[in-house]
Parts: structure tokens; C-alpha cells; sequence
């Protein structure tokens, strides 16, 4: 088994948030005070630091929108060629959003992530060659070929797993935030989902959580105006920051087209969460250029119309990025990607599928041995 | 020696693993105040932010103790009704349970799901009265359900060291067992190891948590006829599938008692396995709770849908007679 994210030696549970929740029985909370003065000192340090933003690196930004664009066209055409299995939910159009959080976290920091994960898997620096191989199905891949293109994770770099089950992820995330903050450390935990989500009771109940232990949690939502087919509009009721605000959690919109309005925001939502001031909302705004899934190109149901995707395409975050560097600088990006990309291809598909017999393996982590289907 | 009784037995268990990991924490519903007793004493010893009060939101904490163990802490969450299991199945089925294989062995989930008073207690009608340890075992989620005090300390301090996602049931039948113990022996007790509580010659009765008991008592009322080895399986999953098959070569006969229902229930499952790999001289039969049972309010509709002495001696009667004369 891989390393814990935060090495249980250490995971000594003291979660501060309680205290801030006003749950604590009187005489319960052992308050330190001169402890409590230090970090309110820090705070008060890391505040001012934050208050000026970074500057954001739109060379980075562009090569991770690049990046992510260039994955996604790939893989669908190893979805078309079928060595990509089942197939995909591609991510293209809206890349701004991976691109934008991930450059305002720390290499530390943890993230889960959608069943339309691979922007924020790619974007948290997870390796294109692995992650292209665990998509086909590899013993090579980021998963072992056990997760595919929805379940796709590296804890080593703090990717806690992208789920297929909509809204499951914001529960993992504050409990992952949780119990980092026991074990004394300032990391941040992103959980990524989409408009879908916000109408999942397990998405509020931890909005509600979140709050009251003022966890460090930034919650983005990817608006792409769709749960799968479903117009947003006719699936939520009220605003999906009013959610959020319900709870007392500060919510922003943010134009999820444009790479770094998602990191300006993203930054002084984790500078927050930093800061114990307690978790955000992002609505990001977005439009997905593709499909919901792969299945799309060929039982091409009809849900929004031709006009309306031309529309939504003229909208690119990579145009609108890309407009941000010199021709040249651009240039030699696109040339690098290209070709770590084709070198992921090359990978994926020199690598050997797993061996059937090993099926079952990892299904437990002591290795209990399930019993076998037949005699 | 001293008298334990099962609920002393299970707070003993949390108390010595919170006392022994730091990591080990207690999330639940009303856990401080320690309403069902079982947390009794914990908030006192490791303070508030170890032993965790939750709001009625059982999917968000049950899942934010899937992200905590993937960070490095041991919840113990503490469900007070069965029935809130079906709520947080999703959370623990779909993902901790999931987790560890489908990110290639990256994470694992050592979270402990403690139900105590599972099963039917005294006028709670349909909605607590339900005893969902099968469909766990199915799924193949670590399954426990301890039936001695002994066993409650044992199995409980396992399953809270283990790095799985386990659920432990602890039966409202057996909620009220108290035994003499040396608490200076208790110690773990592995998952997968049956236990013979009464050694016998012609037939096994596996009995699953509080009707060990039963089995037990039934047991020594036919002592002048029939000589029943009473085997408890203490883990449903993984089961000790050895274990039942040594009985049998003893034996050769196999009633299976089981507080749930009949289709898809645990009983099922050890007669099938019984009849494809193991020595049977006679059918095999079970008592369990009805297919579909939703156990009915009123203390006699409730009694008639549980599995009952009567029933198990008439099955362990009917096995005999079948084997004699087949």
C-alpha cells in the first residue's frame, strides 16, 4: 500500500473547527491560549499575504489548457479506434476550470475529482503517459488499469480518486480536510463537481458540515449548463451559490471560460481555507464543447442544437489564454506537448494489459482473498 | 475474574483503541452525551475533538469518514439504528468499500461501522427492526456480528485495527449478555475464525450472533437425543468456511439459524457452500427471519417473523430423521 496522504504517526486528532462550531460542551475545549495567540499571529501574517494575490503564470496556464485539450482529443480517437474501453466524458471546453484551481494550490494540497476528471488529474500534475494508460486499461496506469477514466487518482500527488458517483466527492474532501487539519498541517482540500450535483442531499449535508467545522475545503462547482441532458435551469431550483450562502458559506460566480479569473478566485478561496476562515463555493460558468460521454458520436441524442454549440465553441480557453502569451512562446508550448503527448500514446499502447488472474487484487488491503465465482 | 457485560464490552473496545492509536476517532449521532451508552466515558477521556457529535446527516459523515481514513485517521462511526445503514450504503458500499481496488491498491479505507441493538428491539417497529448483515457479507464489506461479550471486545478491537472498511453488528438480543470474564485475557479476536461453543457429533448448527444463544439452549434441551456442536462463525464475512467444513466431517448434518431474511440471506449462502464442497449425510435446512420481512409493530406479529427456538428444534429434528432414514 502506498504511503497515507498524511502518515498516521502524526494524525493526532485535533480538529480547532469544532471549537469554532460552538459544539463543544463548556469545559471540554482545552484552550491554549497562548497557542491560540500564535495562530491568530500567523493568520494575521498569511492574511496580509494573501490580500496581494499572484500574479498568475499564463505561460503554465496555457500548457496545462493545451495539455488537457490535446489528452482529450487523443483519447476520444482511442476511444474511436477502441483501445480505450466503454469510452469517455471529455473535458473539452472546459479546461479554464482544472487549469485555473490547480495553479492556485500547492503541490501538497489534495483534490478529488468528477467522473469527467482527467483536466484536474492532469492539471494536479498527475503524468500524461500513466494517466493515458490507466484509460486503456494498463497494469502501467495511474490505477493499475483498475479505475479507468472515471476513477482515476495518484495519492502521491494528492489526487484522492475521481468519482463516477455525482456529488460523492465533497464528503471525502472534508473529511480528507478533516483529518488533515488533525494532523496538523495547512493543506487545502479542492473537490471538483458539476451543476448535477448540487441537487444531491449528500452535496448539502456537507456544505452544512463543512461550514460548521470551517473546514478547509474549496467546493467548485463546474456549471456546464447540463447534467448530462438536462437543462440546469430545469433541474435547480434557486442559485447554486444561495446554496452555499444558505449554509454561510461565501459563494462567487466565476467565468469558468477564462483560466485565470478561475485561478484569482480559486487563490482567495484557498487563502481563506488557509486562513481557518472555512470553505467556498465557486460556480464556475463553463460550456462543454464535446459530448456528455463518448456514446454521444454515435447515438447522437439531440439536447441543444447546433447554433447553440457553435456559440458555446466560439468561447476557448484556449483562444482566450493563448491570447495571453507571444506567438512564439505559444508556439514552443504547443510543440512540447505535442510531443509528451504523442510519447503517452506510445506508452499506453506498449504497455501490457493486467493479467486476468489478478482481478481481484487490491480488493482488500490486508489481502483477504475473495472466494472465486465458480468451482 | 469480573462480570462484562456486552455494552461494557464494545465501550472497553473503543476506549483501548482511542487509548492505544491517536488516529482512532468516534463520529455518531449524539456520541457525547452517549445516549446508546456505548460511547459512554469516551469525550471525558479524549476530549471533544476525538469524539465527534454529528449532525442527522448520516451520508455527509459517514463519507467525510471515508476522506478522514484516506488521510490517515481510524473513524469508528456509531450508526443508533440499523436502518441508517441504508441511508449511508452508498457511502460505504459504492465507495469505501471500492476504494481500494479500483485505485489499484493507491488508498485503503480502515473505517468501523458499529451498530448496536441491531435486529429487533421491543416495539420499534418496521424501520429499526431490520438485522442487514447479509446484505453486507454480500457485497463482500468485512462483515462482523459478535454474539458473546468476549467476542464484542474482540472482534470490535479488530475490526478498528483493520485496514478494510468493516461492519460490526452487535445483535439488540445480545446487547444484554453478560459473561464472567478475566479482562486482563480479552484480546483481539481475527476476522474469519468460527468459534465451536458446544462441541457435537451429529449435527452443526451455525447460528449467527444472539441465537448462538438460542442454539445453545436448544442444544442442551435435546442433549438426550441429539448430540448438536454449535458453531458461531463470529465474522459472516470473510467466513470461516474451514471451520464449518471440519464440523461437517464431524457431523455430516447442517442447520443454519440466521435473524435475516430468507432470500439472499447468509443461511442461503452457507447451505449452498455446504451442499457444493462439504460432507452432508442429510438436506440441510435453515430458519431465518421470512423472504421480505418487515418486522410489524405489534409484540406478537414481531415475535412470529423471528426466528425461534421451536423452529430451530424442529429443523434440527427434521435433519436427524432425514438423515436416518436417507
Amino acid at each position: 500500500m502506498a504511503e497515507p496522504v498524511i502518515a498516521t504517526a502524526a494524525a493526532v486528532p485535533v480538529l480547532a473547527g469544532t471549537t469554532a462550531g460552538g459544539s463543544v460542551p463548556e469545559g471540554l475545549a482545552a484552550a491554549d491560549s497562548a497557542k491560540a495567540g500564535s495562530v491568530l499571529a500567523e493568520a494575521a501574517a498569511v492574511s496580509a499575504e494573501a490580500d496581494s494575490a499572484p500574479a498568475p503564470d499564463s505561460a503554465a496556464l496555457y500548457r496545462t489548457v493545451r495539455l488537457i485539450r490535446g489528452f482529450e482529443q487523443r483519447a476520444i480517437e482511442l476511444v474511436r479506434s477502441r483501445v480505450i474501453f466503454g469510452g469517455i466524458h471529455p473535458y473539452t471546453g472546459q479546461e479554464a476550470i482544472a487549469a485555473g484551481t490547480c495553479a492556485a494550490l500547492r503541490a501538497d494540497d489534495l483534490i478529488t475529482s468528477t467522473h469527467r476528471g482527467h483536466g484536474h488529474v492532469l492539471a494536479k500534475g498527475a503524468d500524461p503517459a500513466r494517466m493515458m494508460a490507466e484509460l486503456a486499461g494498463r497494469s502501467t496506469g495511474l490505477n493499475r488499469g483498475r479505475g479507468g477514466s472515471m476513477h482515476a487518482a495518484d495519492f502521491g500527488i494528492g489526487i484522492l480518486g475521481a468519482n463516477a458517483i455525482v456529488g460523492a466527492a465533497a464528503p471525502i474532501a472534508t473529511g480528507a480536510a478533516w483529518a488533515a487539519r488533525c494532523a496538523g498541517s495547512d493543506r487545502v482540500v479542492l473537490t471538483y463537481f458539476g451543476d448535477g450535483a448540487v441537487s444531491q442531499g449528500v452535496v448539502l449535508e456537507t456544505f452544512n458540515l463543512a461550514a460548521l467545522w470551517r473546514a478547509p475545503v474549496v467546493f467548485v462547482c463546474e456549471n456546464n449548463g447540463f447534467a448530462t441532458t438536462t437543462r440546469t435551469q430545469d433541474a435547480v431550483a434557486g442559485s447554486i451559490t444561495a446554496r452555499a450562502e444558505a449554509f454561510g458559506i461565501p459563494a462567487e460566480r466565476v467565468d469558468g471560460m477564462d483560466p485565470e479569473a478561475v485561478f484569482a478566485a480559486t487563490a482567495r478561496a484557498v487563502a481563506r481555507a488557509r486562513r481557518e476562515e472555512g470553505p467556498t463555493l465557486l460556480e464556475c460558468i463553463t460550456y462543454r464543447h464535446d459530448a456528455h460521454h463518448t456514446w454521444e458520436h454515435s447515438a447522437r441524442p439531440r439536447y441543444r442544437t447546433p447554433e447553440e454549440i457553435e456559440l458555446g465553441r466560439g468561447v476557448d480557453p484556449l483562444d482566450i489564454q493563448g491570447a495571453r502569451i507571444d506567438v512564439a512562446r505559444r508556439e514552443q508550448i504547443d510543440a512540447e506537448v505535442e510531443e509528451l503527448l504523442e510519447a503517452a500514446v506510445r506508452f499506453a499502447l506498449d504497455s501490457p494489459h493486467p493479467d486476468p488472474a489478478t482481478a481481484l487484487d487490491f480488493l482488500y488491503a490486508d489481502g483477504t482473498t475473495a472466494r472465486a465465482g465458480a468451482l | 475474574m469480573t462480570i462484562l457485560s456486552y455494552l461494557k464490552a464494545l465501550n472497553r473496545a473503543i476506549g483501548d483503541e482511542m487509548e492505544r492509536d491517536p488516529a482512532v476517532c468516534v463520529f455518531g449521532e449524539d456520541v457525547r452525551v452517549a445516549v446508546s451508552n456505548v460511547t459512554s466515558g469516551l469525550v471525558k477521556r479524549f476530549g471533544p475533538e476525538r469524539v465527534l457529535d454529528m449532525p442527522i446527516s448520516e451520508q455527509a459523515f459517514t463519507g467525510v469518514a471515508t476522506g478522514a481514513a484516506m488521510a490517515g485517521a481510524r473513524p469508528v462511526i456509531e450508526y443508533q439504528i440499523p436502518a441508517l445503514l441504508f441511508i449511508a450504503f452508498e457511502q460505504i458500499v459504492n465507495q469505501a468499500h471500492k476504494f481500494s481496488l479500483m485505485t489499484g491498491g493507491q488508498t485503503s479505507v480502515p473505517v468501523t461501522y458499529l451498530v448496536p441493538s441491531s435486529g429487533s428491539r421491543d416495539g420499534w417497529a418496521g424501520q429499526h427492526s431490520d438485522h442487514p448483515y447479509s446484505l453486507f457479507a454480500h457485497v463482500g464489506v468485512k462483515t462482523v456480528v459478535p454474539a458473546t461479550p468476549a467476542d464484542a471486545y474482540g472482534l470490535l478491537v479488530t475490526a478498528i485495527r483493520d485496514d478494510d472498511p468493516v461492519v460490526v453488528f452487535a445483535p439488540a438480543g445480545a446487547m444484554g449478555r453478560r459473561a464472567d470474564v478475566d479482562l486482563a485475557r480479552l484480546a483481539p479476536v481475527p476476522l474469519g475464525l468460527g468459534r465451536i461453543h458446544r462441541p457435537g457429533s451429529d449435527v452443526t448448527v451455525v447460528a449467527v450472533g444472539h441465537l448462538v444463544h438460542d442454539a445453545l439452549e436448544v442444544a442442551e434441551e435435546l442433549a438426550d437425543t441429539v448430540d448438536v456442536e454449535v458453531f458461531d462463525p463470529r465474522s459472516l464475512y470473510p467466513f470461516d468456511w474451514q471451520g464449518l467444513a471440519a464440523s461437517l466431517e464431524r457431523t455430516g448434518r447442517l442447520v443454519v439459524v440466521d435473524d435475516s431474511n430468507r432470500s439472499c440471506g447468509i443461511g442461503g449462502e452457507v447451505l449452498a457452500t455446504a451442499a457444493e464442497t462439504m460432507r452432508l449425510v442429510a438436506p440441510p435446512r435453515r430458519v431465518t427471519r421470512p423472504d421480505g420481512a418487515v418486522l410489524p409493530f405489534a409484540e406478537g406479529l414481531d415475535r412470529a417473523l423471528q426466528p425461534t427456538r421451536e423452529q430451530l428444534r424442529h429443523a434440527i429434528q427434521g435433519v436427524m430423521k432425514a438423515g436416518t432414514t436417507g
